[in-house]
């Protein structure tokens, strides 16, 4: 057994996730990415004195919408408070949080991990608050501030220290990184850091109920390097004990060029925010009726749709998994499915394969949104009955898919532009197949001497002469008739 | 309870100031004094009393989720001691 196995990890994640709200939580101004610097500021988000900040009534929405997919209570009253600290990219010295009551506390989640089990995680709270700015420290001697992000409306999500290793930190990250895309109140893309997560970290020997020494992990900006330096960090601070040193309570920055944690420069006294209520912020009250508004609005969720997807369409859990990991991609899913004549097993999983190779393939490579991709979901359910009614077969639907890509016309229209209809007339068929086995002696004589292998060279020399478009069913049971008899 | 030196070097250091000796032992008596006067609250029985993050009476004071224009570059730089290329410009501040 070896060093790491005795001990385990206690980690609890802080994620922030940027809302999409148009405008910033306490102001008029738009909340747009990658604007011109300084273009989308005013009074308000620029710290003036004198002003004064008034709150987006659906950045509250939003944060109730969170709260009743994690089980959180939402509290009657929330109030809003100053975190007091010096930073460039924070204008008015302080930023607008929640700390003593915030809008979700007390919630959960229950997380699935590979093996199949699932994991409940805790939450904490969950606050409303302003993101900063940006700072540009390339340059020399100076350092280049860009406000427009200040004032972007974040949900903090805090969750209990219930996850035992980078694994389980992912996975728990990737659920709340579905449940807020699916709510359809973040667009979750880690690199643009609309989803940024700090990891609290410690080791302790497994049975031991005392809590280790933690350090802050910060800046870990996609799923990949929060696994990895959750594991680093683990690494670190068993070894560090199992040598007799202590573990420093430290803030780390991963560099994910290097693939290793580096302590922050320590700001002494950092820490000491001298939070207070903010004055010119009203209390936020939140009734029964605002609650069951909100809760009409939460669509179904990914662990939900999950197990319907297996149920209703008879799906693989797999592929299941696969076509519910975003919103948009399971609607589409359902749409193409809506289209099927018969709807049975077979032609739900032909619609899944075809969207689990075909459509995110392109998708991937193209980069595009489900909602641009140019085969609609109603033209591929019209393919797959092509394909179920012996139509097309499934290797002239390949191209019929391309076809469709480009002109994006109706399948229909495509086959019969093309010709491209199947053969399925057995004397047709039979008439070809006897002129191939006229033209190949030796190989029969092969292939009833046992290499039956050689099937698959008569079946591609008949599709070969048919052009592709002979029925590939039809054209193996007539061929093994004639080899076989 | 009471301010002593210590506190006020720790509130200055938050607040970015720098004082002297002579300044630290005046705000040190002028602290004390503030708190003295406040601690007269303390003979207010408050039982019962909610705790309060606001004293006027208003709640949930909201704006809908609409685009207002915004300030001109120009006119949020015009105040800044210094600018560069549509940015605020201060003394390098390392990560
Ligand atoms: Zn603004």
């Amino acid at each position: 057994m070896s060093v790491y196995d005795t001990y385990e990890a206690v980690i609890g994640l802080e994620v922030h996730a940027q809302l999409s709200t148009k405008t910033k939580i306490f102001c008029g101004c738009s909340t747009t990415f990658g604007n011109a610097p300084n273009s989308n500021v005013c009074p308000v988000c620029l710290g003036m004195p004198g002003v004064l900040p008034v709150l987006n009534k659906q950045v509250v929405e939003y944060a109730i919408r969170l709260g009743l997919a994690t089980h959180c209570t939402i509290s009657p009253t929330s109030v809003f408070a100053r975190k007091n600290y010096f930073y460039p990219d924070l204008p008015k010295g302080y930023q607008i949080s929640q700390y003593e009551e915030p809008i979700c506390q007390h919630g959960y989640v229950d997380i699935d991990i590979e093996d199949g089990s699932a994991k409940r995680i805790g939450i904490t709270r969950i606050h409303m608050e302003e993101d900063a700015g940006k700072s540009i420290h390339d340059m020399d001697t100076d350092t280049l501030v860009d406000v427009n992000r200040c004032g972007t409306p974040l949900l903090e999500i805090v969750s209990e220290p219930d996850m035992r290793s980078a694994k389980e930190a992912y996975h728990y990250l990737y659920f709340i990184w579905q449940t807020v895309k699916y709510l359809g109140i973040c667009d979750g893309n880690m690199e643009e850091g609309s989803l940024r997560c700090d990891a609290n970290i410690s080791v302790r020997l497994k049975g031991e109920t005392k809590l280790g020494t933690k350090a802050e992990l910060k800046n870990m900006n996609s799923f990949r390097n929060v696994e990895r330096a959750i594991e680093y960090e683990i690494k670190r601070q068993i070894d560090l004990i199992d040598e007799g040193g202590p573990v420093v309570q430290q803030t780390l920055l991963w560099n994910a060029d290097k693939n290793v944690a580096a302590p922050m420069r320590s700001k002494e006294e950092a820490h000491d925010y001298r939070y207070f209520p903010d004055p010119d912020l009203v209390p936020v009250v939140v009734d029964k009726e605002w609650i069951a508004n909100v809760e009409k609005l939460i669509p179904e969720l990914p662990k939900v749709r999950h197990q319907r997807f297996m149920e209703s369409f008879k799906l693989p859990a797999y592929d299941a998994g696969v076509l519910t990991q975003e919103r948009e991609l399971a609607e589409y899913f359902e749409s193409a499915a809506g289209q099927l004549i018969k709807k049975n097993e077979e032609n739900y999983k032909s619609v899944s394969n075809w969207i689990m190779t075909d459509v995110l393939r392109v998708m991937n490579e193209e980069k595009i949104a489900v909602s641009d991709f140019p085969v609609t979901p109603e033209h591929l359910g019209a393919m797959v009955n092509l394909i179920a009614d012996g139509t097309i077969s499934g290797k002239i639907a390949k191209e019929v898919f391309d076809d469709m890509l480009r002109t994006k016309d109706h399948p229909k229209a495509i086959v019969e532009r093309k010709g491209l209809v199947q053969i399925s007339d057995t004397g047709a068929i039979e008439k070809e197949i006897d002129l191939i086995l006229a033209k190949f002696p030796n190989e029969i004589h092969r292939y009833r001497g046992g290499e039956v292998k050689l099937t698959g060279f008569f079946v591609g020399e008949t599709m070969k002469v048919m052009k592709g478009k002979g029925n590939p069913k039809l054209i193996n049971e007539i061929l093994k008739k004639k080899l076989d008899g | 309870m009471s301010v002593t030196i210590k506190d006020v070097e720790h509130i200055a250091k938050l607040a970015k100031l720098e004082f002297s000796e002579a300044e630290k032992e005046k705000f040190t008596h002028q602290f004390n004094d503030i708190l003295k006067y406040m601690e007269q609250l303390n003979s207010v029985d408050t039982t019962g009393v909610e705790p309060l993050a606001q004293v006027i009476e208003l709640k949930n004071v909201f704006r809908d989720d609409t685009v207002k224009p915004s300030t001109s570059t120009e006119e949020a730089l015009k105040n800044a001691p210094a600018s560069s290329d549509a940015h605020f410009k201060v003394p390098k501040v390392i990560g």
